[in-house]
């Protein structure tokens, strides 16, 4: 029962009047930046990061503020996908299959208060599960040496790429991309300059928060550029909500779908490489394979179709941060801004967090419980209020994020050198997309780069130089197998597993 | 054929980034394996990678037209002149144009960009700087 008092010292961290006020303002933001299409969780928590910094907040109010945004957004993705068919970020994307034709059968606000509730539902399960689970995983990771944790790295960037992947090599060059791109700057080991080429600006390394923003917030500017450059005139009209207040029948009818939905969502959310995106995807096909399996009402408008994905994507977002607070790996985009936002903050997450920085973790997991509450609460009073900003059209919203961007990454930096440094990195961010490159490893080699090469150099060190220690135990040994399969398999599942995604979202779209 | 480029590019940063870490010196602190091996591995990545995307490109990716990599680039330059004017001109008066010169693209007229621009850039000076005490670019005026 150690579980519940450090639950409840994690409760009075988060209750403080300050606190409440950052889940309040995190949560409302959140879920404004999921509802806006383009702004997805990662990009939110990336652009808003220097300026909780800046602000000078402690290491938890700054980690409950950006959490908050971070569920505030997997909330907030479906209100464009019910009510303009327009995915409000990645995971959303199953949710516009029955989301929209309820909305344009007149049920649009059904639909947002069930896969409200079903949201709720899906993230409070998933919070649960990080409070049993997490602890368990710490238990492991204590046994981990630094062979082990280099390794652990390793099967973090070959399984990044995801089942989904159609292209490993691509995952594999932005790892080493980012990897090379963390050994700029001093050598943390003997102090010796590396690829700094007597830049005075490059002594300190590059400022992952530099490469995070431009590589997200930046490149996404350059892709509204790219394709809205003669949408003069696209304003968007929503549908008419209708009634908000849930309909408890259909909610109850709904229940297995969500208990299912939510059970997936957190095995894939915990699962590396899998991530939110996935879990949306899963908790959808397979509940049209138990219930729907003609395909009579599911992609028309069926309640179950909205209910299954929500609750999937939510359970995901916080079956994610198992792996990201308890060994310090982040499975998905998201929780690798959040992993940067802890490495700024002087955290190192894993193992140690626990024992050493117990307010940290438990006051942030009871923030995400409160959070869930004042989500719930924002979703289905006050869901109307997020419609309207839909309304905004992008062309002035784009370049406001994009201000937004520079701001934060000026005012913690102070220096022009490295507002350029991020134009460039929003440029090959672009590129890079373009060519269908992931992004993520590139960050989240930046982000572990330093760490994993101390491990490397540590193990050695205690092996004194025989690079047999990295295969030396049967724990290091099985982490190896998990990254060879996590890495060739999508060579032969990749290709299908993502044509299936795309066909499912064609076949829906062309028969709603 | 894109992919055959990037990946000639892609070579040429490995073999860079190779010879950069060959050149790496030792400082007084020697550990077993020194400062250079993990580079050369991220380094012999990247090369390994490129080769691959030589020899077995992907389809080609939709590239937009001329005009639209104009565009892109013209973007890029608003925002590195902006980088620089920053210090030179102050938060307030660089914010107005940049800001401008991005909704005017994206499909604004070109009176309302620029009211657009007055309003973000006040907007976000009052918010980040008035309320919040973020410190922004000061120029010769003092904000």
């Amino acid at each position: 029962m150690e579980i519940f008092s450090l639950l409840g010292d994690g409760f009075a961290v988060a209750l403080t009047p300050q606190n409440l006020f950052l889940a309040l303002m995190g949560c409302f933001l959140g879920t404004l930046m999921g509802a806006l299409p383009g702004l997805g969780p990662a990009n939110g928590v990336a652009i808003l990061i220097p300026i909780a910094f800046s602000l000078g907040l402690g290491p938890t109010p700054s980690l409950i503020l950006l959490t908050s945004v971070y569920y505030g957004a997997m909330y907030g993705g479906r209100i464009s996908s019910i009510l303009l068919n327009i995915p409000g970020d990645e995971p959303a994307m199953m949710t516009c299959l029955d989301g929209y034709p309820m909305a344009r059968a007149g049920k649009a606000g059904e639909a947002l208060s069930l896969s409200g509730v079903a949201s709720f539902i899906g993230a409070f399960c998933a919070t649960c599960g990080l409070v049993l689970l997490a602890p368990q995983l710490v238990k492991i990771a204590l046994l981990f040496g630094p062979a082990e944790y280099f390794v652990l790295f390793t099967v973090a960037f070959a399984t990044l790429g995801g089942i989904t992947s159609t292209n490993q090599a691509k995952s594999a060059f932005a790892a080493a991309l980012g990897l090379g791109i963390a050994m700029i700057g001093s050598d943390s080991q003997t102090g010796s300059q590396r690829f700094t080429f007597d830049h005075i600006h490059l002594y300190d390394g590059i400022d992952f928060l530099i490469a995070i923003v431009g590589l997200f917030a930046l490149s996404e500017v350059f892709i509204f550029l790219e394709h809205h450059r003669s949408g003069t005139g696209n304003t968007v009209t929503a549908p008419k909500v209708g009634r908000i207040l849930p309909d408890f029948k259909m909610i109850k009818s709904c229940m297995p779908t969500i208990g299912r939905g939510t059970a997936l969502g957190f095995f894939a959310g915990v699962l590396p490489g899998a991530g939110a995106s996935l879990g949306s995807f899963l908790a959808y096909s397979l509940e049209k394979q138990s219930v729907d399996r003609d395909g009579k009402t599911f992609g028309k408008g069926d309640p179950r179709g909205v209910a299954a994905p929500e609750a999937g994507n939510n359970a995901a977002s916080g079956g994610a941060l198992v792996p990201m607070l308890a060994l310090g790996v982040p499975g998905s985009g998201t929780t690798a801004v959040l992993l940067a936002v802890l490495l700024q903050l002087n955290i190192t997450p894993g193992p140690l967090l626990f024992t050493k920085n117990p307010d940290v973790v438990w006051g942030l997991i009871a923030a995400l419980f409160i959070g869930n509450f004042m989500l719930l609460a924002m979703n289905i009073p006050l869901v109307g209020l997020f419609t309207r900003v839909l309304m905004v059209p992008t062309r002035i919203l784009m370049p406001v994020v994009a201000m937004i961007s520079f701001v934060g990454i000026y005012s913690i930096t102070g220096s022009t050198f490295d507002v350029m440094l991020m134009v460039g990195f929003g440029v090959a961010g672009w590129i890079l997309r373009k060519l269908d490159v992931p992004l993520v490893p590139v960050i989240l080699g930046i982000l572990l780069g330093n760490q994993m090469e101390v491990n490397l150099r540590r193990a050695m060190t205690i092996s004194d130089g025989d690079w047999s220690t990295l295969v030396g135990s049967p724990l290091a040994i099985t982490l190896w197998i998990i990254a060879i399969a996590g890495f060739v398999l999508p060579m032969f599942f990749g290709r299908r597993m993502k044509a299936r995604m795309d066909s499912s979202r064609h076949t829906d779209e062309n028969g709603g | 054929m894109s992919d055959r480029i990037f990946g000639v590019f892609g070579l040429a940063l490995a073999l860079f980034y190779l010879w950069a870490a060959s050149i790496i010196k030792d400082s007084f602190m020697v550990d077993v394996v020194g400062p250079r091996a993990f580079p050369y591995m991220v380094g012999t990545v990247l090369a390994l990678c490129s080769i691959y995307f030589i020899l077995r490109p992907d389809d080609e990716p939709a590239w937009p037209a001329l005009k639209g990599f104009a565009e892109i680039i013209c973007a890029a330059a608003v925002m590195l002149v902006y980088a620089w004017a920053l210090p030179e001109f102050g938060f307030l008066i660089s914010t107005v144009f940049a800001t401008a010169y991005l909704t005017w693209r994206l499909g604004t007229l070109p009176h309302w960009a620029l009211l657009t621009g007055v309003l973000t850039s006040g907007g976000i000076y009052i918010v980040f700087h008035l309320i919040l005490g973020l410190s922004l670019a000061k120029g010769p005026l003092g904000f």
